[in-house]
């Protein structure tokens, strides 16, 4: 089981994350809650490609570097293009929000009486 | 890996607090902790590309978060929970704990031992396919470069998604218009 414990660090991580957005009321702490969310996935999936022993995916002019001892590449550049992606959906979270607040004075999403179902 | 284990403890108490605290500054500086460690284990992972976007777009969330909480309500009483969602997110804790024990258990290849079944191409053929020296780079610009068109779409579609929920000066003008015809 100690093989999997950064897994398990990292799931933790995520559960802190899905626990602030289904459980606080202030708009600004569901935003911490899928930011820290994200983070936990873009974490998991830089875990997984990790090879102990194994170094950056870079060659070079002066110096012979195996590809067999290489971590692996692609889960790098699928997770450089999620984080931006994520930076992207922060972004225009927090619009949102700055825009609620101007409407409704206040960051509480149960004071927000016009939102009721 | 000491240091892996310290760092995601870091950055667990991080989030935490961030989630915790009565003081909606002190949770955005409290995400800066966990984005920042975010970004000393991706080094730690071998993943320098990734560190330094991670970097950059940890201090930019950061900036934009405090733009949205400074000058305003940093009320205490507005931070509270909502019973129903407490209960759903204990439930939902549960059934990840299970799916976790299930994929664990699976056929998730333990830490340290990537599967490398699709991407062993990559670095084989990165140097003669592309020229590109930075394997992951090689795959962003050039084997995926749909992927990388598609994330500077999402990009300016966000930004203008941003534009046009921020601006309010078009609606202003419009009403004034009408009042100057009535």
């Amino acid at each position: 089981m100690n093989a999997y414990m950064p897994y398990v660090l990292c799931m933790i991580l995520f559960c802190i994350g899905i626990y602030a957005i289904l459980s606080k009321r202030n708009i600004i702490k569901i935003i911490l809650g899928v930011v820290i969310a994200e983070y936990a996935v873009n974490l998991f999936l830089v875990l997984v490609a990790y090879k102990i022993g194994g170094r950056a995916a870079i060659f070079s002019e002066t110096e012979v570097i195996l590809p067999e001892s290489m971590v692996d590449p692609l889960p790098h550049a699928l997770v450089l293009t999620s984080i931006v992606i994520g930076l992207a959906t922060t972004a225009f979270l927090i619009a949102l929000a700055i825009r609620l607040y101007g409407k409704y004075g206040t960051f509480d999403i149960t004071r927000m009486r016009e939102l009721r179902g | 890996m000491i240091e892996l284990y310290v760092l995601l403890g870091l950055m667990i108490a991080g989030a935490i607090i961030a989630v915790e605290v009565k003081n909606l500054l002190s949770a955005v500086v409290a995400v800066g902790i966990v984005g920042l460690g975010l970004s000393i284990i991706f080094l730690l992972l071998k993943a320098p590309d990734v560190a330094l976007t991670q970097i950059v777009v940890e201090i930019v969330a950061v900036i934009l978060l405090i733009r949205a909480t400074l000058h305003r309500d940093i009320a205490l009483k507005s931070c509270g929970s909502r019973p129903f969602g407490a209960l759903m997110g204990i439930l939902f804790l549960g059934l990840a704990v299970v799916a976790a024990i299930v994929t664990f258990s699976s056929g998730l290849s333990p830490f340290g031992e990537p599967l490398m079944t699709v991407s062993r191409f990559y670095p084989m053929n990165a140097i003669s396919g592309t020229g590109a020296t930075n394997v992951v780079s090689s795959v962003i610009l050039d084997y995926r470069a749909y992927d990388t068109l598609g994330e500077a779409t999402v990009l300016f579609t966000a930004v203008i998604g941003v534009l046009t929920v921020m601006r309010s000066v078009g609606k202003k003008k419009e009403e004034d218009l009408q009042e100057n015809n009535e």
